[in-house]
């Protein structure tokens, strides 16, 4: 075949690729269709990577084939984590499709120097500075949620201006490497100024907050394939990259607006610092406790329960203990739901993903909107690891850090029991005044522990 | 302003309304399967990898590109698979449960 019929033919496989991609997103709408969007995405991508090995450019194909299978043998592994280690791998991802997209700006612009435009240098220097700060970030996020990293955010004085100088510096040296693009001693200062901003930008982040980072993360790995799209002059990288960078944008926002902060307060507010020790704690408030033995009793009377679940539930493992507590109350004929706050968990949908994989049906698991308007008529609340989503001072407060926050209004059912270790203040450090309320019950001990001697009454009291 | 650029901001702008409208549309409980599919379609980058490894123009560009491969490789097995898995575990109460 002559060669400009071989690259029509790869240009066509990109295009049917292209729509594909856009139908897989699409599908993934509904958790009925959601499969065969991740059907059409795989034939997408099989055709497209099978397109461009017969690229007659193509000179050496030992190597890629090695590098290929080198690739499959982590992402197999990395496509097999448990449910529970899916924001570190997602952060992980997000960090690999970074590399990836800056290693290809790097290697472009040392294939085309001296020859250069300034106009394709304005792009790579564009491209390479994003790819290689979200290359570095989401290291630093998989890292602290993988807890090899403290997960607390670490600040210092003048942080954000040292941050932000950084950030100047790389966007100056790539100014000056668009006036003179042939400089190519400027090019991997410019290259190792942005992997130490990504560090500087997400070391100061809390775990709390990594549900907003790892969805900006996603954005910025999204658009730097985007860009990479108009470096190379590929409209399916242009096309999945405004895809992928769109998701993560979106994603972003919604997470904001579940906390009721801004992007920058996010990423410059070292939120859960600050406030730990402000307010003097008023001593001798007190609280009731029950034991397992009680709230079982209380459940079993009851004929609609809500559950919140929160990271703490992710920690303790206790996503199939909560599945046995279902089926325990389901049995006897109580209505369980499960309330599910955007930012419950380290990534957006982490609490969907967890009861889903204990075998919860999807059907029981309620936005919050939906479960705010049912929590009046609700008899318990039953709050596992979860703590500021549920903190009425959000309401009320306008003292609190966390004011104007949308919350799932637990402390409008009529009993409200929460599983927590002990009266330490949650991460963020805010103490909750839902845990002093009369028709509070703090249930001490691990959550996994706690749920599990809970069915164990239940099924006890169940054979006399 | 070479005309190619004109023609990918196009491109891109269309893609980033079809994106916008689509990603609103997908139902919070799929967040997380969301970020995992379109981390996997972003892994398309790998096309561009293999061409800059297989073009063999510097030895540089070369390692440069297939360390590219892998890791864009890498996160398109793993995304599909790990979406995949987590789209299974979604059932709902009524159908007899089924894997």
């Amino acid at each position: 075949m002559n060669p400009i019929a071989t690259q029509q033919l790869i240009d066509s496989a990109y295009i049917v690729a292209t729509v594909f991609f856009i139908l897989s997103i699409k599908w993934l709408s509904s958790p009925a269709s959601a499969r065969r969007g991740v059907l059409v995405g795989e034939i997408a991508a099989a055709l497209a990577v099978g397109a461009t090995l017969a690229n007659p450019e193509l000179t050496q194909y030992k190597w890629i084939v090695i590098t290929l299978i080198i690739g499959a043998a982590i992402g197999i592994p990395l496509g097999m984590v448990q449910m529970t280690a899916v924001p570190q791998r997602t952060a992980l991802s997000h960090a690999f499709g970074a590399l990836s997209a800056s290693m290809i700006g790097i290697a472009e612009y040392y294939v085309g120097v001296p020859h250069v435009t300034r106009f394709g240098m304005g792009e790579i220097g564009l491209e390479v500075i994003i790819g290689s700060l979200t290359f570095t970030g989401s290291v630093i996020a998989a890292g602290k949620l993988q807890e090899i990293l403290p997960q607390r955010p670490i600040v210092y004085k003048g942080q954000n201006i040292v941050s932000l100088s950084v950030l100047g510096a790389a966007l100056l040296l790539a100014i000056a490497l668009v006036i003179n693009p042939a400089n190519t001693v400027l090019f991997p200062i410019m290259v190792v100024v942005s992997l130490l901003f990504g560090i500087l930008l997400v070391t100061p982040i809390g775990g709390a907050d990594m549900p907003t980072v790892i969805s900006l993360l996603n954005s910025y790995a999204g658009f730097s394939a985007a860009l990479l799209g108009f470096v190379l002059n590929s409209k399916v990288l242009v096309v999945a990259g405004a895809l992928d960078g769109s998701s993560g944008f979106i994603l972003s926002v919604i997470m904001c607006k579940a906390m009721n902060r801004s992007f920058t307060n996010v990423m410059f507010g070292a939120f859960g610092q600050v406030q730990t020790a402000a307010k003097g704690t008023e001593e001798a408030r007190t609280v009731r406790s029950a034991s397992a033995e009680e709230a079982a009793g209380i459940l079993a009377a009851a004929s609609k329960v809500a559950i919140v679940p929160g990271y703490g539930m992710a920690v303790a493992q206790a996503q199939h203990k909560v599945r046995e507590l279902y089926d325990a109350l389901t049995k006897r004929g109580v209505d369980v739901r499960f309330g599910i706050h955007p930012v419950a968990g380290r990534m957006p949908g982490h609490m969907n993903v967890l009861l889903a994989e204990a075998d919860i049906p999807y059907d029981r698991l309620i936005e919050m909107d939906d479960m705010n308007s049912d929590l009046p008529q609700t008899d318990v609340a039953l709050i596992i690891g979860a703590n500021d989503v549920t903190n009425p001072a959000a309401r009320s407060d306008t003292s609190s850090p966390i004011y104007g926050m949308p919350i799932l209004d637990v402390d409008k059912a009529r009993t409200v029991m929460v599983i927590k270790r002990s009266m330490n203040p949650g991460f963020a450090g805010i103490d909750n005044p839902l845990y002093y309320f009369d028709k509070t019950l703090m249930l001490f001990g691990d959550a996994k522990g706690f749920v599990g001697d809970i069915v164990r009454e239940l099924a006890g009291s169940n054979s006399h | 302003m070479p005309s190619d650029f004109l023609s990918n901001l196009y491109v891109f702008i269309l893609a980033g309304f079809v994106g916008f409208e689509l990603i609103k549309r997908v139902s919070p409980l799929l967040h997380t399967p969301l970020m995992s599919l379109t981390n996997a379609l972003d892994a398309i980058v790998v096309i561009a990898a293999i061409i800059i490894a297989g073009q063999h123009e510097t030895k540089l560009s070369t390692i440069l590109g297939l360390i590219a491969i892998a890791a864009s490789f890498s996160n398109m097995v793993g995304g599909f698979l790990i979406t995949d898995r987590m789209l299974r575990m979604f059932k709902t109460g009524k159908q007899p449960k089924k894997s």
